[in-house]
């Protein structure tokens, strides 16, 4: 679904020139659950936010299920994020004046579904996370885990296909943020594809596939190597050159 | 996105930061009620001196001595003759004339017993109450007849009957008037003042013994009402035409009631546009605040902007939300200035009830739409800024 050929990321800061992602080539099949680790500055959070559509590749290509997001325009990225990609994210981003119903309405309100039907969908949303005796709650009278649900059911309330989660448990307790693991695995298994960002080791065991990250390259990619490599170049119609990026270690 | 959503959306992000949005509507509210209320004045002004014309009556002419509209070198008098009773007489029988009255005037000293008092003086004739529409409160006018028949009655505005007579009954009263003496007839009603000149404060004798009292050749003023108020520019060259002829040269002026009106009414909304003009400054000034308050209110809410583009707004959207915020905010003000306006409007008009002060209509349409136009213009740019966020740099920021 996801295929990244030599991206490149770059940042002008004052003078200097700052690459967050340095040709980094990646398939992601549809309904894979991948975590992305590596200390911060690696060029993780880059690289979700270019998966997401939020950000463009300096140099490369991307394709989400099957079109090319650098020819897109800004119009009809931002309809493939409505439909397509669903965010969480590790502040939560909740906005503080409306209660959780209505955050998890907000996608719904900017697709233009009728008010009705998006309060309907909003409190299955909410009740698929277990929240639905908290919708008429205001964020601040949430817990962090309760936010987190929130912004769960608001990522999911669109159907997506692909789940980005930048660091999703990295404000929580270990039992809050057991709960969101177990709520974004669960999505997981009704066969969304799931993307977690996250420097915590214990929730990247948690995935089948992880892909390590160190100076916007990767480093190390569990499932590249293993059972899923020869079907990604199978998948690849040109057959872009992926190995050395993926092998380039220390480079 | 719907409209209604789109405006519940703003609703809630306004309400999110309440101060700020009073304070913003408050500046657009002086702002508009500043239109609405110096609009009231100006029209109000326009109003008070119609009133006073219709008052006179709307087909009045009013026939001076001299040409006014004098041209050329030749300065103005070199042959004026008098406008004599016999014009007047000649005058009041024309066709097209139904009432006409003569008006000679001068201040003087009248007296009561002990007391005195210097006021005007009024020469002229019975026709003078309906021209002026005047109304006698007891008693009765002067007599009608011949006008060149001097006589000894006197009619006294109410103010004059009661400073000479406080308390008792002027009728049949003898007052003087320099060393003539005169019975009092009549007491007319209050009718205020009129263009300047306090109607309650004048007596009321025969036309021609005011010109021998006052020694006058010439009448002040002939007041004519037209037939009907159709025909008031035949009627003014008939006028013209024959004191031309009585008097060998076009040596009067005849002015009618209409082009005064046409002229004061001109000149006091071009008044009022220009008390629009200056309100219209304050209006800018709230215009500003909107701007700062939405820059304020686009880079406090980086990350909602972000959020809203992660989620999949577009930027349409993200533009039409913000240039709404600032709509709403304008338009709330605007409704709360007309409703301020007319508040104090009414205030002015309790304090001074004769004064004709009211917002026209034409003025609330035009602040509303101002108002409303004020923070399309002032919002444009805010919300401008917001949509050029780029969405991972709003979101990285908690």
């Amino acid at each position: 679904m996801i295929q990244l050929e030599g991206v490149w990321r770059t940042y002008r800061v004052g003078d200097s020139v700052v690459h967050a992602l340095r040709h980094v080539s990646l398939a992601i099949r549809r309904g894979e659950h991948v975590a992305v680790i590596g200390p911060s500055g690696s060029g993780k959070s880059t690289l979700l936010h270019v998966l997401g559509c939020l950000d463009r590749p300096t140099a490369g290509r991307y394709t989400f299920a099957g079109r090319e997001v650098g020819t897109l325009s800004d119009e009809e990225r931002s309809a493939l994020r409505q439909k397509s990609i669903g965010f969480v994210f590790q502040f939560f981003h909740l906005l503080p004046r409306l209660t959780a119903v209505g955050n998890v309405e907000l996608p719904m309100l900017f697709a233009g579904v009728p008010a009705q039907e998006r309060r309907q969908r909003a409190l299955a949303a909410l009740a698929a996370v277990g929240l639905a005796p908290r919708a008429g709650h205001r964020p601040d009278q949430l817990s962090g885990g309760e936010c987190q649900r929130v912004a769960i059911a608001r990522a999911a309330v669109m159907s997506p296909e692909l789940l980005l989660a930048d660091e999703p448990t990295g404000n929580l307790d270990r039992a809050a943020a057991a709960e969101v693991m177990e709520l974004l695995e669960a999505m997981h298994a009704r066969g969304l594809t799931l993307v977690v960002v996250t420097h915590d080791p214990a929730i990247a065991k948690r995935a089948r596939r992880v892909i390590q990250m160190c100076d916007g390259e990767i480093l190390e990619d569990s499932g590249a190597l293993a059972d899923e490599g020869g079907r990604r170049g199978a998948e690849r119609p040109e057959g872009a050159p992926s190995a050395p990026s993926q092998s380039g270690v220390g480079e | 996105m719907r409209a209604r959503d789109l405006l519940l959306f703003v609703l809630g992000a306004l309400e999110g930061h309440r101060l700020r949005t009073a304070l913003s509507v408050a500046g657009v509210a002086i702002g508009i009620a500043a239109v609405v209320c110096l609009t009231a004045l100006g029209e109000g002004a326009r109003r008070y001196v119609t009133q006073e014309f219709a008052l006179l009556g709307s087909n009045l002419l009013i026939v001076m001595p001299g040409r006014v509209e004098t041209s050329g070198a030749a300065p103005w008098g070199g042959v004026t003759h008098d406008l004599t009773l016999a014009d007047y007489v000649a005058v009041s029988r024309l066709r097209g004339v139904r009432k006409t009255a003569p008006l000679c005037v001068a201040t003087e000293t009248v007296k009561a017993g002990e007391r005195s008092r210097p006021v005007p003086v009024l020469g002229t004739t019975a026709e003078f109450l309906e021209v002026r529409r005047l109304v006698v409160a007891a008693g009765e006018y002067l007599p009608p007849g011949d006008p060149t028949q001097g006589g000894t009655e006197m009619v006294l505005g109410p103010k004059v009957a009661r400073e000479l007579f406080p308390g008792a009954s002027p009728l049949g009263q003898v007052v003087r008037a320099g060393a003539w003496r005169f019975r009092v007839t009549g007491v007319l009603a209050p009718r205020g003042r009129s263009l300047g000149f306090d109607l309650d404060d004048v007596v009321f004798i025969p036309v021609q013994t005011a010109m021998r009292m006052f020694n006058r050749r010439s009448l002040f003023r002939i007041l004519v009402e037209a037939q009907e108020y159709g025909a008031m520019a035949v009627t003014r060259r008939e006028v013209l035409a024959l004191l031309a002829q009585r008097h060998r040269a076009e040596d009067v002026t005849v002015i009618t009631q209409d082009a005064l009106m046409t002229a004061f009414s001109s000149i006091l909304r071009a008044l009022t546009l220009a008390l629009v003009g200056i309100a219209s400054v304050s209006l800018a000034v709230a215009g500003v605040g909107i701007m700062n308050v939405m820059l304020v209110s686009v880079s406090e809410r980086r990350s909602e902007i972000g959020l809203l583009k992660a989620l999949g707004a577009r930027n349409r959207q993200v533009l039409g939300a913000f240039l709404a915020e600032a709509v709403v905010l304008a338009a709330a003000g605007g409704v709360a200035g007309i409703l301020l306006g007319f508040a104090a409007v009414r205030l002015f008009v309790n304090i001074y009830p004769t004064f004709p002060a009211v917002p026209p209509l034409w003025a609330v349409v035009l602040a509303l739409t101002m108002s409303v136009g004020v923070g399309a213009l002032f919002g444009v740019w805010p919300a401008q800024r917001a949509t050029r966020l780029d969405p991972v740099a709003a979101l990285s920021r908690r």
